[in-house]
């Protein structure tokens, strides 16, 4: 699902974020990325995302290589992602539902599909009863959950997560990392950057760990499952 | 538990969710039609804002309106008297009635001349004393002053110059005729000015199409800037730049809308200010009454038109030229 090939970022300004990283991520797994702050998770993900473009090497997500995507195809690709961002990236002056519902509108569903893949969403993140409510309104957590429906609502191949669990207190932070979870439990890929150590060592998961631009560890759990050579 | 979820893995469907191309066709049109209404809602969040930009774009459009609309009147005005075209004979005095009488047929025989009416110099000195107000000081007069006078009408196989050229020729060698006169240089001087009124209103109606551009495009550059978190999270999740585009595209055309409906208001109220004294005027000179009316049904829709498309012309441009720099970091 997700293939890094010898990737390096520079910045303008020489600042270089990564540094010849390699990694494969499979479909249907998850993992987490974890490293010191300016270590080049964020920008790792935003390579994925194409935020970013890679100054040398590969990077191919779901058989496509990011280097040959154009500005026209971009949206359409990333429409295959679910983003999670730690500032939620909500609209506030829309509702819940009209947040959740924008990626459909944009893929242009009917309303009526709309509607209904909204409330599925809504309620597998428990927040059918705040779909009238002004995002404002809610907790941060809430906030969080409604962009995690939002990210799942046309149920994408790929979830991508950046520091999800960084304005929340760990009980909270555990109930995000769950409903993760459970999207991987129906096959969906997850990547999830974070530093908050603690929790990701009780989840049992695939850790890739950067340290100044470069892998530092690629932990791989022995019974994570290798699935054949696809990407 | 990992053994169990790799079984889970390979037997779900990796695939992402598309609607139908049937329903992404009907839902095209359903969006448009949303997104048109939406932005004429976020405009009427902020009446006053809109209404200000509107009126400025009414002003800007009401300006050029207004003089085509008066330079219209005024060569359809002319056109009329274009049309008379006639030839006035001044005979010499102390002609006879019969005499006069034998010119006027012969002349009507002439293919050049379509009609030639006799005005009695009796006849004239009375409507004259009757109308100029001078009837006192006219009756203190022994002769009649006035001449007979023939008015030739020229035909129309006859009309252009050339030809009217050759009949004042012929028509001056009658020896019983006075003065031949022909009013066509005013007319021709009245068309040179009226042509330099059409060039003026051209270029200032040029003029002030490009500053509603310019103000349409700064005013969605503004809104741009104001929804600039908003653009980034469209661009998040897949939004194309035609979908980002869209509402900032209706917005310009409502501007343009709003703004030629004001200047439609304005050009007429303009003109039902001027219509009053301009009766007066020419009940004054005695003329037809003479009244600029209302702007006509189709230099209203006209003006529409061109607000609508200069609206959305300018948030194009402005669109165009500013929603790449916004991408999400």
């Amino acid at each position: 699902m997700i293939l890094f090939d010898q990737v390096s970022k520079r910045y303008p300004g020489g600042n270089e974020a990564l540094t010849k990283v390699n990694f494969h991520l499979h479909p249907g797994e998850m993992a987490f990325l974890t490293g010191h702050s300016g270590a080049g998770k964020s920008t790792l993900l935003k390579l994925i995302a194409l935020i970013e473009r890679a100054s040398t090497g590969n990077v191919i997500i779901g058989g496509k290589n990011l280097n040959k995507v154009s500005r026209h195809t971009l949206p359409y690709l990333r429409r295959n992602m679910g983003i999670i961002f730690q500032d939620y990236q909500l609209l506030y002056d829309r509702t819940v539902f009209d947040n959740v519902a924008l990626p459909l509108i944009i893929s242009g569903f009917s309303s009526r599909e709309v509607k209904k893949r909204v409330h599925a969403a809504l309620d597998k993140v428990g927040l059918l009863r705040f779909e009238k409510k002004y995002p404002i309104t809610l907790s941060g957590g809430e906030q969080q959950r409604v962009s995690i429906a939002r990210a799942v609502v046309n149920k994408p191949a790929l979830l991508l997560a950046d520091e999800p669990t960084g304005n929340l207190d760990p009980e909270l932070s555990r109930e995000i990392m769950d409903l993760f979870m459970a999207f991987n439990q129906v096959g969906v890929t997850v990547l999830i950057a974070t530093h908050d150590i603690p929790l990701i060592n009780q989840l049992n998961k695939r850790i890739i760990q950067l340290s100044h631009g470069q892998l530092n560890q690629d932990q791989k759990l022995s019974d994570q499952p290798l699935t054949s050579g696809e990407v | 538990m990992a053994n169990s979820n790799a079984t889970e893995v390979s037997s779900v469907q990796l695939r992402q969710l598309k609607p139908k191309f049937s329903s992404r066709f009907k839902e095209f049109f359903v969006r448009h039609l949303q997104v048109f209404f939406y932005s004429l809602g976020l405009l009427s969040r902020s009446p006053f804002s809109t209404l200000m930009t509107a009126s400025a774009l009414g002003i800007a459009l009401a300006l050029p309106a207004g003089l085509y609309v008066i330079l219209d009147h005024a060569s359809q005005l002319s056109g009329d008297i274009s049309s008379i075209n006639q030839i006035s004979l001044f005979m010499k005095k102390g002609l006879s009635e019969k005499k006069i009488q034998d010119i006027q047929k012969k002349l009507e025989t002439n293919p050049a001349i379509a009609q030639v009416k006799h005005i009695n110099r009796k006849a004239a000195l009375k409507e004259f004393q009757d109308n100029s107000g001078f009837g006192d000081a006219l009756k203190a007069l022994k002769d009649n002053p006035l001449p007979d006078l023939l008015i030739v009408h020229p035909s129309m196989t006859h009309s252009d110059p050339q030809q009217i050229n050759t009949l004042l020729e012929e028509l001056k060698k009658i020896k019983q005729v006075e003065l031949v006169q022909l009013d066509i240089q005013w007319l021709q001087r009245l068309y040179a000015i009226l042509h330099i009124g059409q060039r003026g209103v051209l270029i200032i109606g040029c003029l002030l199409a490009l500053g509603v551009l310019l103000i349409v495009g700064n005013t969605i550059r503004l809104a741009i800037e104001n929804r600039r978190s908003e653009i980034v999270v469209m661009k998040l999740i897949g939004g194309t730049d035609s979908f980002i585009r869209r509402p900032f595209l209706y917005t310009g055309f409502w501007y343009g809308l709003l703004g030629s409906l004001i200047a439609v208001l304005l050009v007429n109220i303009s003109l039902i200010i001027i219509n009053d004294p301009l009766t007066h005027l020419s009940s004054l000179y005695e003329s037809n009454l003479f009244s600029l009316g209302l702007m006509g049904v189709d230099i209203s829709a006209t003006l529409l038109l061109s607000g609508c498309l200069l609206g959305l012309m300018g948030a194009r441009i402005a669109v165009g030229k500013h929603l790449k720099a916004i991408e999400p970091k």
